[in-house]
């Protein structure tokens, strides 16, 4: 974040409140994800976290305040605006395409994309990183272990070609074997140069590998720091690491 | 010495003995309860079926003859086989065969079959068998004790309308109720036998018996088919000559009185007068058994194996081996109708109509997951557009600038047909986007209920007193022309090979359209939206303008087939566009295996072709009655044994029966079912190693 682009963020929310029908979700919710970076938002059940993530996609439309993109207000552009521009979702449970086959799954995930070779490289480049992933292919992804749906899942991610990954809950419902695996593969992907926000419940491990952190409480943004003094922080270790 | 002898002869005899009490104690051990459900299952299967009325209705259609085939008697004096009895016997076979099935749990070896299988299927014929006993007891009380004036009154006709006289001498075979009494349990017994004892065979044993009665049965009961093609190919053979004359406009020119050179044959297998001699159910018999037994010896499994090998081949050779394979069909199609009857043409055009609603449906509901219960509304919009356009019998209240495609002496214009047909697009996919906008943002079963009800307001429309100047109310419109395409001939009713090759056309572009969409980045989109339409959404997809697009496809499809619709029959009323052919189409589409385009082929050959359309008749006109019975139980069945479609997929059916396969597999020992967890996770972890 050294550049003078890089203090621009591309994705972010001013005051944001959202409503599922009378209920407030979110409340005056501030966020700003900058280029390559890795920040996660944490929170318990029902805090708002994938209201949040769907709000920056534009599935859920905020009541108030800006959803702010590249500095441009999207709030009335509809979530395919949002995913050409580079923000794309791996949502939460993978929900991969179940009866489709992989690569159906991974072409769905550059729908919106029309340059034919750059979807070639990037198909290649996630046979490459995901061999497994290229036996498959024509498997239909529901019949896939869970290993195999998160790298589809991954993988269909990245076809979009992404400057933003929003992430919710990129380790629920895997075998604990794995969970680590996947962080190490999120960080990969953080290096390769693509912002990543991450929900979590697992906070020290998202923790572990974040720049930056926010706590989320009932809608409220609590907390609001760097990774490491969030980890240090004795309020979040005594609500959200079960420490006395 | 001879003690020796003696004693080793007695000990042989002595274990010879207990081995034979042990099989037939063994016999003995039946499951009783099983027995009994499946008895009394089969009781009431008989007992309703009687009452339904489809034995007596049935009972017109002679299966075979044994007995001096060339004299119409019907069944009371016991000369042969109805199609009406067929469907009683049918059952305890069914059953006899179900009983015998067994859910292997997991890890317990299946019981042996052997003799105890036949007691069972015995128990279970002798029980459905009773049913029928006491069935025929209680219609001879009611026949005995309520006569008027001499004549049996049956009393209990009023709730059953079946209760009656027909159904009596049906059931006793026309030898009074006692006999009746003994011999539905040994028949039904013997029969419920016979199934059970098929399982015991070896299997190519059992694949040629059952081959040959499917075989016999089949060639009776499409006698008019087996006729009309050997005959149709018959006079072609000696006549070749009558090919030349085929395209004109009428419809039996090219079929000379000719001699068919099959008739020797036709006439040795069949009776004059319906069903089969019996000279001919056993040539029948034995051809099919024959061939049965040749394929079971001769490919050993090799077809099978030649089918796996395809399935193995790489996507990009199997499409080119399949597109070779639909020319071949398609050219197939087009020398049929030059061999077939008005008759068997008729029902293939009406077969095709209702295949081109089918794969506009199975776009809708079938790629896109929306489950449109109003389909019809399009079929009928087409129609109706058509009607407008091209009769001169249409409604007063038009004004003269909408265009009337007729010349001033009642002829159609030529190529007025085509020109309606573009209207009837734009007109049809104007309805969709109307209908379609408000509803499709609800999701699943509100959906249905919607388009279900939009579907009836469009009846209701042309129905209605209020634009009875437009579409005239009941009375429909009549005198459509029919299509008229300059030299290439005209299409109407009366030529029912014209409108199969029309509707031929039309599906072939369906069939191309459907197959393109499938593969392409829209058909890829529907998907999407039928899987998970939330995820499809965060993928960037439009699902609303995606799911009203695939709403206003299948609108046009539907409104394709109602513009041929109405030429064919020259005249259209509301009554032809029930709710009852939107859920026969869903049925078609269901039946045929959802997103198959193959299913849906089948389907409609299967329930149009052979059972019949909402008011069609099928290939089995007998069954017309009871199609929907016929419809619902075999929906019914399909859900639960089969819910990939009768032209299942192999992936999807891999998918829908996995626990079974796994389930084989695992028995089998080709499942290691240790602890995979650990490895997975290793193999991850050395995959994503940066790369
Ligand atoms: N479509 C909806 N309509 C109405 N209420 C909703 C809807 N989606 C979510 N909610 C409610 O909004 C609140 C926040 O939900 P959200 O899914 O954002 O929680 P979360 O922080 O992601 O929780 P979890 O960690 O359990 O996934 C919950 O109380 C939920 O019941
Ligand atoms: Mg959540």
């Amino acid at each position: 974040m050294s550049t003078a682009e890089a203090t621009k963020p591309i994705l972010e929310f001013r005051n944001i409140n959202t409503h599922y029908g009378a209920v407030h979700i979110l409340k005056d919710v501030n966020l700003a994800i900058y280029p390559g970076e890795l920040v996660c938002l944490l929170g318990g059940n029902a805090s708002g976290k994938s209201t949040t993530l769907k709000t920056l996609l534009g599935m859920v439309t905020p009541t108030s305040g800006e959803v702010v993109l590249d500095g441009e207000v999207v709030n009335d552009k509809p979530t395919s605006y949002r995913v050409e521009r580079g923000v794309t979702m791996v949502p939460e449970n993978r929900r991969l395409f179940k009866r489709l086959s992989v690569l159906e799954n991974l072409q769905l995930g550059a729908y919106l994309r029309n340059d034919k070779d750059g979807i070639a490289n990037d198909l290649e480049r996630i046979y490459t990183m995901f061999p497994r992933v290229k036996e498959r292919m024509h498997q239909k992804s529901g019949t896939l272990s869970g290993g195999e749906q998160q790298m589809v899942a991954m993988g269909r991610a990245l076809m979009a070609s992404p400057r933003v990954l929003l992430m919710d809950e990129p380790s629920m419902g895997l075998a604990p074997a794995l969970v680590q695996t996947n962080f190490e593969l999120i960080q990969q992907i953080h290096e390769e140069g693509i912002a990543i926000f991450m929900v979590e419940q697992n906070a020290n491990m998202a923790l572990s590998i974040a720049d930056r952190g926010w706590v989320l409480q009932t809608g409220k943004v609590v907390l609001d720091d760097s990774a490491d003094s969030l980890l240090a922080n004795p309020d979040l270790r005594k609500s959200y690491l079960g420490e006395a | 010495m001879s003690d020796i002898t003696a004693d080793v002869a007695m000990t042989e005899l002595a274990d010879g003995l207990s081995e034979a009490t042990e099989v037939v104690k063994g016999a003995f051990e039946i499951d009783r309860s099983k027995a009994v459900r499946f008895g009394g299952l089969l009781a009431l299967a008989l007992v309703f079926i009687s009452l339904v009325g489809m034995p007596v209705g049935m009972d017109g259609r002679q299966i075979l003859y044994w007995i001096n085939p060339d004299v119409y008697v019907n069944h009371p004096d016991g000369q042969g086989l109805s199609l009406g009895y067929v469907a009683l016997f049918l059952w305890p076979l069914l059953l006899g065969w179900a009983v015998g099935s067994e859910v292997v749990l997991e890890g317990m070896a299946a019981t042996k079959r052997g003799a105890h299988d036949l007691v069972t299927g015995l128990v279970v014929g002798v029980i459905g068998g009773l049913g029928v006993s006491v069935l025929t007891m209680l219609l001879a009380w009611d026949r005995e004790i309520n006569p008027e004036n001499g004549v049996p009154a049956y009393g209990m006709r009023d709730p059953l309308v079946n209760w009656n006289e027909d159904l009596y001498i049906l059931l006793t075979f026309n030898r009074g109720w006692t006999f009746a009494l003994w011999a539905w349990p040994l028949l039904a017994g013997l029969l419920a036998m016979f199934g059970a004892g098929l399982r015991l065979m070896s299997d190519p044993i059992r694949k040629a018996i059952v081959a040959a009665l499917l075989a016999i049965v089949a060639v009776s009961i499409f006698q008019f088919l087996v006729d009309d093609l050997l005959g149709g190919l018959g006079e072609t053979i000696a006549d070749p000559g009558r090919l030349s004359n085929f395209f004109g406009d009428d419809p039996d020119a090219g079929r000379p009185n000719v001699d068919s050179v099959f008739d020797g044959l036709l006439d040795f297998v069949y009776a004059k007068t319906g069903g089969l001699r019996l000279q001919g159910v056993i040539f029948v018999g034995v051809v099919a058994a024959g061939l049965s037994l040749l394929g079971s010896y001769v490919t050993r499994g090799r077809v099978k194996a030649a089918r796996q090998a395809y399935l193995d081949r790489p996507v990009a050779e199997r499409t080119t081996s399949s597109a070779i394979g639909m020319v071949v069909i398609a050219l197939a199609l087009i020398i049929l109708p030059f061999f077939t009857g008005k008759i068997v043409n008729e029902l293939l055009a009406n077969v095709g109509i209702f295949l081109l609603l089918a794969l506009g449906l199975n776009i809708v509901v079938g790629l896109a997951g929306i489950l449109d219960l109003g389909y019809v509304a399009f079929f009928a919009v087409g129609g109706y557009t058509t009607a407008v356009l091209t009769s001169a019998g249409r409604g007063e209240s038009w004004p003269s600038w909408v265009p009337l495609f007729v010349t001033d002496d009642g002829e159609a214009v030529v190529g007025g047909w085509i020109i309606a047909l573009v209207l009837v697009m734009i007109f049809a996919a104007l309805t969709g986007l109307l209908i379609g906008a408000p509803v499709i943002r609800m999701r699943g079963d509100y959906l249905a209920i919607v388009t279900l009800g939009f579907g009836e307001i469009i009846r209701l429309l042309f129905l209605s007193d209020w634009l009875k100047g437009y579409f005239g109310g009941a009375q429909g419109i009549t005198n459509i022309e029919g299509a008229d395409f300059g030299f290439l001939g005209t299409v109407t009713g009366v030529n029912p090979r014209s409108v199969f090759y029309l509707v031929l056309f039309f599906s072939a572009i369906a069939i191309y359209v459907s197959w393109r969409l499938e593969r392409s980045r829209l058909g890829r989109a529907w998907m999407a939206i039928r899987e998970d339409e939330s995820v499809a959404e965060a993928m960037g997809i439009n699902t609303v303008n995606m799911k009203l697009m695939a709403f206003v496809v299948g609108a046009v499809l539907a409104s394709f087939s109602g513009a041929i619709f109405s030429a064919k029959v020259g005249s259209i009323f509301p009554t032809s566009f029930l709710i009852l052919v939107s859920i026969i189409i869903l049925v078609v589409v269901i039946v045929g295996g959802m997103g198959n385009i193959m299913g849906v082929i089948a389907g409609s050959l299967v329930l149009i072709g052979v059972l019949g359309g909402p008011k069609q008749p099928g290939l089995l006109q007998e069954f017309s009655e009871y199609k929907l019975l016929i419809y619902g139980a075999l929906l019914i069945w399909m859900m639960l044994k089969r819910p990939e479609g009768l032209v299942p997929n192999a992936r999807r059916s891999r998918e829908l029966h996995q626990e079974e396969f796994l389930q084989d597999a695992w028995l089998k020992g080709e499942v290691d079912t240790g602890d995979d967890e650990g490895e997975e996770g290793d193999a991850v972890a050395t995959e994503v190693a940066p790369a």
